[in-house]
């Protein structure tokens, strides 16, 4: 069999793997921007105990971040998938379901990914907020606004004008935590290029071709980021 | 909680740990000195070499470590016959040294803009005044810029080991048994993810206090003279003997 040229294989003729390969890239941003939302939420509510909660969910909310920082992904990643299936078993079972109950791999993922980055998303916001002046707060509460007003009007847009650089590495993390989701079968941009690189034979192409659309992903999201920061800043003058 | 299959679970993984202290301080180890000449090459003023490492960095960081490490050891395998002619394929074989060479290039990437980091935040009035006292080059390198560069950047250095720490459990996926491997075989083989995560969590937790406490050490025994002096004991002199 003759081989095929790098473009033929990469590419979206008949042999080629190009629109498997764009698809899991797809898949690749779906469970990232899911994971990464999730841990938005995660964060906030995080954050929030953090700053506002007593000692007990204080202790609690900083060993959650303590925790989920100080241990490997991959080992969450595997609670979620081998745990979730176990939990949902024993479920089952109630019902008079018998045997093993998979998750689907895309929530396990997405989940995962969350619990993670939820852990360093309530740092950065917990720094942000930080920034936030006392006297804002003090003259929001002065006329008179109540909690959830006073955070959709006045925390919120300040805290996430001061978070765009934080989330932004925070981004990053998640996109490369993506590609460990591989390990429960999903279907992502690394397991793709595994299956192509298994049933071609040529791994070094295909890996190489992954690392290539990871990177433009990353560099487009560090431009839209520059670009986010810039335009939330536009009001306030900087020193220097 | 079952805590005799807990304390079985704990003794199995504590067999991985050796490994994965292994993997972690030698691809921290070569790494240093990657990451020095990278930094050393991005601030020399040549503006190729300057590049070459600037897009080394942004490769390295912009792409996940797993698909750094299918690169080189499943990857590689296309080249195999070349390598096998230049000597190479027996490092490249070894999944133990696609993993310490994964590591290694991906830590040099991140360590690298922490020691430039450190490196251009020594102050000008330092190194100029070491020049007026005469010295240059390694001397002046050696002796100013170096311990003062060492002080700004060892804290992110910390982190960034312990970084490293958690990414020696991606060499489990390319068989290599060390904590999290042997924690993915128990779990497959038992189906109790929620004790045998909870264990190898501890474990992973413990190593990287123990990591934060020796860089805590190393900052507080490089920065005396941030440290409040001793209260000097006012001597008692034996006046009346």
């Amino acid at each position: 069999m003759q081989q095929l040229s790098y473009f033929e294989l990469v590419g979206f003729g008949p042999n080629g793997w190009g629109w498997a390969l764009l698809t899991a890239t797809g898949m690749t941003l779906a469970v990232a921007v899911c994971g990464f939302l999730i841990g938005s939420v995660v964060g906030t509510f995080v954050a929030w105990a953090k700053v506002g909660g007593n000692l007990a969910i204080r202790g609690i909310a900083d060993g959650y971040t303590t925790v989920l920082r100080g241990i490997p992904d991959l080992l969450v990643i595997y609670l979620f998938y081998f745990g979730g299936s176990a939990a949902l078993g024993a479920i089952g079972s109630l019902f008079g379901a018998e045997g093993f109950i998979g998750v689907p791999a895309f929530v396990t993922g997405a989940l995962a990914i969350g619990i993670i980055s939820g852990a360093y998303q309530a740092e950065v916001f917990r720094g942000a907020y930080q920034v936030v002046s006392k006297g804002e707060i003090e003259a929001a509460r002065s006329v008179g606004m109540h909690r959830w007003l006073m955070f959709r009007r006045i925390i919120a847009p300040q805290v996430l004008r001061y978070a765009i650089p934080g989330l932004g590495n925070t981004w990053q993390l998640v996109l490369k935590e993506s590609a460990l989701i591989s390990v429960t079968g999903l279907v992502e941009l690394l397991r793709q290029s595994h299956i192509a690189a298994g049933s071609t034979r040529r791994p070094f192409d295909f890996y190489l071709t992954a690392a290539v659309l990871y990177l433009l992903i990353t560099w487009v999201s560090t431009y839209l980021f520059q670009r986010a920061e810039n335009h939330s800043m536009r009001g306030i003058r900087r020193a220097s | 909680m079952d805590f005799a299959f807990m304390k079985e679970t704990f003794l199995s993984l504590l067999s991985g740990v050796p490994l994965t202290l292994n993997l972690a301080f030698t691809s921290v180890a070569f790494g240093t000195v990657f990451a020095m000449i990278l930094a050393l090459m991005r601030l020399s003023g040549v503006s190729v070499l300057a590049a070459v490492a600037q897009a080394y960095v942004f490769v390295f960081r912009g792409t996940p470590l797993l698909v750094q490490i299918f690169l080189i050891y499943y990857g590689l395998g296309q080249f195999r016959p070349a390598l096998q002619e230049w000597g190479l394929w027996i490092f490249f074989r070894e999944p133990y040294w696609c993993a310490v060479l994964a590591l290694t290039l991906n830590t040099a990437a991140y360590a690298s803009e922490i020691i430039r980091g450190g490196l251009q935040s020594v102050p000008h009035q330092q190194v100029e005044a070491a020049r007026a006292c005469g010295m240059s080059g390694f001397l002046l390198f050696r002796r100013i810029v170096f311990p003062i560069a060492v002080r700004q950047a060892l804290p992110a250095y910390g982190s960034e080991i312990i970084l490293m720490v958690k990414a020696t459990s991606l060499a489990s996926i390319i068989t290599m048994m060390e904590v999290t491997g042997i924690a993915a075989k128990l779990i497959s083989q038992t189906f109790r993810a929620v004790e045998i995560f909870v264990v190898a969590g501890l474990i992973y937790l413990i190593i990287n206090f123990i990591i934060t406490r020796i860089v805590m050490a190393i900052e507080w025994w490089l920065s005396p003279h941030l440290r409040r002096p001793p209260a000097v004991e006012p001597r008692l002199e034996a006046a009346h003997v």
